[in-house]
């Protein structure tokens, strides 16, 4: 009996992540999920610019290249085309959905458009260097922040999950982590409810997946992990920020 | 039977599986070197191994398969 094994839905192909990089554990997260609800056939995945922007070539179900930041855009116009039988996923890094695709990001939301959309914040700009980016901590010490964030130069980092849940469109917003197996489990779970949201029509769904980026950081793989519960999730609190039809029962 | 295996070649020698393993049976092979250049994981004691899974859970390259017999 096979207890684990590479997801259908992930290519056997390498991925290009640097050693460490949590990326492989949330497409592999994704996959399975795309593998259990049994949708890979109807599954078109929205691709970002960043890290991840060649998730075109891993993931075995549709995708699209969107332009930096506007993913949420294209998946807008991929679920309206079919609504009935799509099913649209973003996986968009901080770099593009926190900075560049801001606008597109909040207006989906208040749209509550019926998407998924699966945000890597590893607070670090990482295909191009390491620069700093909006979720970059303050005091944090980037390629283009050598002495630390200076939140009086560059502002304070942004929180995408607290700034959405204030609107009345999302249905369900949830920051999860993947630097403990206990983690990676719970990731997988808000992952999978983020996918059945959307096949239930429930409206737009955010996971957040505080990642690590030990080469930009400048940290062995190990103690990436560790900074992410020691520094990042203080800044960033694990949990559910939004589930609206939960709230509704709770009511009834 | 517990029955784990690697592909060595995709293992990129990051060491999250050697965190995770409750066991503390997995370590960076310091000999071995893969296709890519890297020190691929390894098991020291596949006997003892409970198969929990663990390790492919943080694994970021699919690299571990584990079957039960």
């Amino acid at each position: 009996m096979v207890v684990f094994d590479k997801p259908k839905a992930l290519l056997d192909v390498p991925l290009h992540y640097c050693p460490g990089c949590t990326h492989g554990i949330i497409h592999r997260l994704v996959a399975e999920v795309i593998d259990e609800l049994g949708i890979e056939g109807r599954t078109i995945g929205i691709a970002p610019v960043g890290c991840a922007v060649m998730a075109y070539d891993y993931f075995a179900c549709d995708m699209i290249e969107a332009a930096h930041g506007r993913a949420p855009a294209v998946a807008t116009g991929v679920k309206r085309s079919d609504p009935e039988h799509n099913v649209v996923f973003t996986y968009q890094g901080d770099g593009d959905l926190a900075s560049i695709g801001t606008a597109e990001i909040v207006h989906a939301a208040a749209r509550n458009e019926n998407i998924t959309v699966i945000f890597i914040n590893n607070a670090i700009y990482g295909m191009t260097g390491g620069q700093m980016a909006p979720t970059s901590l303050v005091g944090q010490v980037t390629q283009t922040s050598p002495y630390g964030r200076d939140p009086k130069l560059c502002g304070y980092p942004v929180k995408i999950c607290e700034m959405l849940a204030e609107l009345e469109g999302p249905e369900y917003l949830e920051r999860v982590t993947v630097n403990s197996v206990p983690n990676v489990r719970k990731a997988k779970k808000a992952i999978k409810k983020a996918f059945q949201n959307q096949l239930d029509g429930k409206g737009f769904s955010l996971v957040e997946v505080i990642s690590a980026c030990p080469t930009n950081w400048g940290m062995t793989p190990q103690k990436a992990l560790e900074w992410i519960d020691s520094d990042m999730i203080p800044y960033y609190p694990l949990g559910v920020y939004k589930d609206r039809s939960a709230n509704s029962e709770v009511a009834k | 039977m517990i029955k784990i295996s690697f592909k060595i070649d995709t293992c990129k020698g990051c060491g999250l599986c050697v965190g995770a393993c409750p066991k503390k049976l997995l370590r960076i092979a310091p000999d071995a070197i893969n296709k890519k250049g890297h020190h691929p994981a390894e098991i020291t004691d596949a006997s003892a191994c409970i198969g929990c899974a663990s390790c492919a859970m943080m694994c970021p390259d699919c690299v571990i398969r584990i079957e039960k017999e």
